[in-house]
């Protein structure tokens, strides 16, 4: 049974945490960049899969005894006692949608992490968030060598709503990352807010 | 993967029925007696709700509570935890500490917070706060 928090009876010191996701092709920067920002050293919870395994894991007859294990990294940031945010790097494998559906459950927003040498890589997770309404960011990972693109040949070649935030950040670095963290809480709380006003017209 | 043992365990009715020739494909699952779903009013923990501990309970020195139960409450102890960081402190898989802390929340132990519903999803102030907080990071 789920009991609510200890002092939830009182709105201003309730404990909150928020759900922010860390979308993006294998090997785009995910774990890099929940490393930066996190204050905490990225950790690893797994999820070991049987059941869900069974039903995805389509490979002629050994399916049935096999359990796969995913690794989820994720950080926290803690904005102030009772208040965190909780940064979790999707599993970058399609056949992992399920595990999706729980991390988006409740989620605050979403990170799609893009590399502009495999922008297909994060059509996924871009269709993924927009089916659900999910508000998203999508952060071109800037890495070394690469071809610069502009933010409005990103969001054309993505064919995004034109809302949509593109910003071009290094995962590495703890400031760009906050900035990519920031411009999307801005614009989930400008979507949150335009659904909270469609709702009542 | 910690070893674990059973041997604070297996007085519990419920946890004795495998062996050690079930090798690891169910050893996750032995620690939690073979159950995948925590208590009778079974509720999906989210993997960000918090696990708060219930002052004066039972501790992480009870004999009552398995090993892998006085693990979470021990680490329970310092400051609240989310689903997610309990599983990985304790180097236990998501679904196995969920069904853990159920038994903890029935035994009083811990209480597990709801997360926000979406769409109960946090007002104007509490965004703001969220954008002040990371720009002051």
């Amino acid at each position: 049974m789920v009991s609510e928090h200890a002092d939830a009876t009182d709105g201003d010191t309730t404990a909150l945490a928020l759900k922010i996701l860390v979308a993006g092709g294998f090997g785009v920067g995910k774990t890099t960049l929940v490393g930066a920002v996190s204050e905490i050293r990225p950790l690893r919870t797994e999820e070991r899969l049987s059941e869900a395994g069974r039903l995805v894991d389509d490979t002629e007859g050994i399916d049935r005894k096999v359990t796969t294990t995913v690794a989820m990294d994720f950080g926290r940031i803690t904005i102030r006692s009772g208040l965190s945010l909780y940064l979790f790097g999707t599993p970058g494998q399609d056949r992992f949608w399920f595990l999706w559906d729980e991390l988006s459950q409740g989620a605050l927003g979403a990170v799609v992490l893009a590399d502009t040498r495999r922008l297909a890589d994060c059509f996924p997770a871009v269709d993924y968030f927009e089916h659900r309404h999910i508000p998203f960011v999508v952060a071109v990972n800037c890495f070394t060598g690469a071809r610069r693109y502009g933010t409005r040949d990103v969001l054309r070649a993505l064919d995004l709503d034109p809302g949509t935030p593109v910003v071009l950040c290094d995962a590495r670095d703890r400031d760009s990352g906050k900035e990519v963290l920031i411009r999307l809480v801005e614009y989930a709380g400008r979507i949150h807010t335009a659904r909270l006003l469609d709702s009542v017209r | 993967m910690t070893d674990h043992t059973t041997g604070a365990d297996r007085g519990r009715p419920g946890s004795q029925w495998y062996d050690n020739e079930a090798g690891p494909l169910v050893r996750p699952y032995a620690m939690t007696g073979g159950r995948t779903r925590p208590g009778p009013e079974w509720v999906r923990f989210d993997l960000i709700a918090l696990v708060t501990r219930v002052p004066g309970a039972p501790g992480s020195d009870d004999a009552v509570l398995g090993p892998e139960h006085r693990t979470l409450v021990r680490l329970c102890r310092s400051e609240t935890q989310s689903v997610a960081e309990l599983a990985a402190d304790a180097d236990l898989p998501v679904g196995v500490v969920r069904v853990l802390l159920g038994d903890l929340v029935e035994l009083g132990c811990v209480t597990v917070s709801r997360p926000v519903p979406p769409a109960r999803l946090p007002d104007e102030r509490i965004l703001r706060e969220v954008i002040d907080g990371l720009r002051a990071l």
